[in-house]
């Protein structure tokens, strides 16, 4: 026998009865509704709770009285539960699930932002738009590194380590050459050197994947800690003071009200990451390219067949995704930090969660990667209006959403069915 | 082969005919010899030479992708894409495509369906239709039918025939020798790697078998009439779910007696499976009791049944039967690893259990390289083997064997039937599951009819097959007899009225 594919066994659809997947949610969501309105609008106060436009308390805003804000979004977010609960149509489940958790941290924000001390009770969105996706950036460039990967059959969990990487050589070259266009293509090839690793070992040689992932990310800490510690902390002006790039302000764009000042007064880190995210995903549904990856990803045999080069495929992938990941890391050192030891700090991490939360697809990812962004922007407004919440609460947002992502609670999560299984010929 | 010809290439499990063909077809490189076509020999670097060459193959297992659209599937490998942006699909050309070679070869396949949705049937028309947009002249047909219904199976010939009338060439892989008659040109029979013979399709079925085996094979299955016994197994209105809670077996009742071979047809998906899987205490049941040996067996974890006496093959031996990367000597004792002689407290006993390896490997005739040989390496007729020599090995009280022979070459079908009936003989209980009505009654004393979770009825093995099959479509004895007016030869749906087979039925060569 040629192939030792066994065809999985066919995922047919349950029959839920009642409790179908939209009623489930819907009973949460009324639930948290419930909750908003009585806990938090017992919380808030009086105060006005402001959120403006721009970023100082003057100007523009949104304003509503804390307690009943509180209380009127908590009663939407419940009415919008309920209204799943009693079943409507298919279409509307997205549209009133989403309008419902809106409206639940809108019912949180009316607490805290009203709670807080006068001359901190107003919320900036213009600064937490932006905050958002500056934190969701690196996720951003990571998840897509994993879809790249994953999408072609290797899993990545080495995205911690190609981001370190990039954000390393990117630092190095770009402060010894003086250039950030030097230090982008050294981080993009620093990345790649990560993939290229992980690619050796796990197509040519067959060692698990996911074992190999961590190995890399231990490996490229211990490289750039030790590299960053005989060079950069010696000589730091020699080593670790790279350019940066500045802010490019896109004409007309940038004079729309909150967007404006948000997306379109970035540095090239941001639109490369949205641009790449439009790319990759039309690349992928749409080219033969993205078939052909797709199809390896998932009966790597079958694409065989039919003259498919899968290990070739899969080498080309797995190194265009350390490319990727490098630039994201360069998102760090060229932009916004000088190198510092260990500085992703587990966001390839976070990265991975944005992939399986984002279900493998880089709009998918996209959208995780700024519920996270915002997650941790919120952690650090809440820490500066002097919350009672602990911080560390919203820091663990993204990884609870993944377990709940990964236990099917936002629809069917189906990775590519050959991801992480090395492919043998014959 | 010639142009327009359907070639048959018959041989057993593991006579070398895939390889030869995944040779043919690029993915294996060949060691010595060239292949000719068109008088030119070919080098194949791989798949997209031989498709290049006009060779198209059609998998045992599909080589779809389950999450593509037919029409992705279709085009993958062979994309068209849009001129003016580089690399972007036409898909509407690819579905177009498909429609026209469905159109052209009466293959109607739906070219936005999602292949994971479509019945197995389909899923093959669609590697079909696959090879038909390459422009192939020849097509090979890798055990096609082995996955197939019989009507299916009918469709399958007829589109063969098909595509013959367009002047393609069909190499047509199988060891079942109907098709073979039915449908074949010429054949030509492999055996360890060689071409032991050419024949005709009006060369008959024992003629055939000979030469795949090498030997006479007997098709039919020499046994003495039964001596039943006492009632060993007894189900009494049972009822079972199957995995997605709709009801599978809904209220069966059931004897086997010592010494006697019950054997249960049915087509496949009529809850035969969940009845065993109860039985076996792998699957809970609703209502209704098992009792062996007059003991219920209700909340017995399936190690006890075992241990009580119960041998089981199960349907899927690659899933249920063996532990694929274990060693054929680990495998013959998953059942008594913790058992003297082969285990005692924590520790096995490697030299027992090799021992008792060899004894069962030259006992049951297994092919295999070593005891040491992973199970997987080997082909699906011995890996069978392995599983009845395993389940044989212990005192049994009732030997459950579900698809005994399915996916395995004739010799060894003889060889499990004949021990199957020496099982019997020794006064064990046999409960025989198949889908194969022959082997059913071939092996069986008695006939359980299956249909949607009820037995439907319960005849003697010399019942006519018509009669059987239509109690396979859920037509009772009663009514089948009446319309078929021979009242005489009907049995009623009381297990009493079906005498045990005087002997085996005729060998119905020419059917």
């Amino acid at each position: 026998m040629s192939t030792t594919a066994v065809p999985d066994v066919a995922v047919t659809a349950v029959d839920e009865g009642f409790w179908t997947r939209a009623r489930k949610a819907g009973a949460v969501l009324l639930g948290l509704g419930v909750l908003a309105a009585v806990l938090f609008g017992a919380l808030a106060t009086d105060q006005q709770a402001r959120f403006t436009l721009s970023e100082t308390e003057g100007g523009a805003a949104l304003e509503i009285n804390g307690t009943v804000g509180a209380i009127l979004f908590g009663v939407i977010a419940a009415a919008a539960g309920a209204a799943l609960l009693a079943g409507v149509p298919k279409r509307w489940f997205t549209l009133l699930l989403g309008a419902g958790l809106v409206a639940f941290v809108l019912s949180f924000l009316c607490w805290q932002v009203s709670a807080a001390p006068e001359g901190r009770n107003f919320m900036p969105l213009v600064n937490v738009l932006r905050g958002t996706f500056v934190l969701a950036l690196p996720l951003i460039f990571g998840a897509l590194a994993g879809v790249l990967c994953e999408r072609s059959g290797v899993v990545n969990v080495a995205i911690e380590g190609q981001l370190l990487m990039g954000a390393f050589s990117g630092a190095l070259f770009g402060s010894i050459s003086g250039s950030v266009w030097v230090g982008l293509v050294a981080a993009a090839i620093g990345g790649a050197f990560i993939s290229l690793l992980l690619a050796v070992f796990a197509i040519r040689y067959l060692v698990d994947q996911v074992v190999m992932g961590i190995v890399l990310n231990l490996l490229a800490v211990g490289i750039t800690g030790f590299l960053y510690e005989r060079l950069m902390a010696t000589d730091a002006a020699k080593y670790n003071s790279a350019p940066r790039f500045s802010n490019w302000e896109i004409p007309l764009l940038k004079d729309i009200p909150l967007i404006g000042p948000a997306l379109f007064r970035g540095n090239i880190f941001l639109y490369l990451g949205l641009l790449l995210v439009l790319v990759i995903h039309l690349a992928l549904f749409r080219t033969r390219w993205g078939l052909r990856t797709r199809s390896v990803g998932e009966h790597p045999t079958a694409a065989d067949t039919l003259g498919v080069k899968v290990l070739r495929l899969r080498y080309r992938n797995v190194i265009m995704a350390g490319l990727v990941a490098g630039v994201g890391g360069a998102s760090y050192t060229l932009a916004l930090y000088s190198f510092t030891k260990n500085m992703i700090g587990g966001k390839g991490f976070i990265a991975l969660a944005a992939l399986i939360f984002g279900r493998w697809s880089p709009t998918g990812a996209l959208l995780a990667a700024l519920f996270f962004g915002f997650a941790d922007q919120l952690a650090t407004y809440l820490g500066a209006i002097g919350s009672s919440i602990p911080s560390q609460f919203l820091a663990m947002l993204p990884y609870l959403a993944t377990i709940l992502a990964v236990a099917g609670l936002v629809g069917r999560v189906r990775a590519p069915a050959a991801d992480g299984k090395p492919y043998i010929k014959g | 082969m010639e142009p327009g010809e359907i070639h048959a290439l018959l041989g057993e499990n593991g006579a070398g005919k895939s390889t030869l063909m995944n040779v043919l077809y690029g993915l294996y490189q060949p060691d010595e010899g060239e292949i000719l076509v068109d008088g030119r020999p070919l080098r194949l670097k791989g798949p997209s030479d031989a498709i290049a060459a006009g060779i198209g193959m059609v998998h045992q297992h599909f080589m779809l992708v389950p999450v593509f659209t037919v029409a992705e599937n279709v085009m993958l490998g062979a994309e068209q894409v849009k001129v003016p942006f580089a690399g972007f699909l036409d898909r509407r050309r690819a579905r177009r495509e498909v429609a026209e070679v469905s159109e052209r070869y009466n293959l109607r396949v739906d070219p936005d369906a999602v292949v994971e949705d479509l019945p197995v049937g389909i899923q093959q028309r669609v590697e079909i239709v696959k090879a038909l947009t390459r422009d192939v002249d020849l097509l090979i047909l890798d055990e096609p039918t082995a996955v197939l219904t019989p009507q299916e199976t009918d469709e399958l010939l007829t589109v063969m025939r098909s595509l013959k009338a367009a002047g393609k060439s069909i190499v047509f892989i199988t060891h079942k020798l109907g098709e073979v008659k039915a449908i074949a040109d010429r054949i030509t029979v492999i055996r360890r790697g060689r071409t032991v013979g050419t024949a005709e399709p009006t060369a008959s079925r024992d003629e055939l078998a000979a030469l795949m085996v090498g030997r006479n094979v007997r098709l039919t299955v020499d046994k003495e009439p039964a001596r039943p016994g006492k009632p060993v197994l007894e189900v009494a209105g049972l009822v079972v779910d199957d995995d997605r809670q709709v009801r599978a077996v809904d209220g069966v009742d059931l004897t086997v007696h010592a010494g006697e071979v019950l054997g249960v047809a049915g087509v496949q998906g009529n809850g035969q499976t969940e009845l065993i899987e109860a039985i076996m205490g792998l699957r809970p049941t609703l209502a209704g009791t098992i009792s062996l040996d007059g003991e219920s067996t209700h909340g017995w974890s399936t190690k006890k049944v075992l241990r009580a006496g119960v041998g089981y093959v199960p349907e899927d031996r690659s899933v249920d039967g063996l532990v694929k990367e274990f060693s054929v000597a680990e495998n013959l004792v998953l059942d008594i690893y913790d058992r003297p002689p082969f285990g005692k407290g924590l520790s096995l006993k490697p030299d027992a259990i090799a021992k008792s390896a060899k004894e069962r490997i030259a006992q049951f005739d297994v092919r295999t390289s070593s005891a040491d040989a992973a199970v997987g390496t080997l082909s699906g007729g011995n890996q069978q083997k392995v599983i009845v020599a395993r389940e044989l090995s212990r005192p049994l009280k009732l030997l459950i064997a579900a698809q005994p022979t399915r996916g395995v070459d004739v010799g060894s079908i003889e060889f499990i039937h004949s021990q199957v009936i020496h099982e019997r003989d020794i006064g064990t209980a046999v409960m025989v599951v198949s889908s194969e009505l022959d082997e059913v009654i071939g092996l069986a004393d008695r006939i359980a009819v299956m249909y949607r979770g009820r037995v439907i009825g319960i005849v003697g093995p010399d019942t006519p097959r018509e009669e059987i099959g239509l109690l396979m479509a859920g037509i009772t004895p009663d009514t089948a007899a009446r319309t078929a007016n021979e009242g005489g030869a009907a049995a009623t749906a009381d297990e009493d009225a079906a005498a045990p087979a005087p002997e085996g039925p005729g060998n119905e060569d020419e059917a």
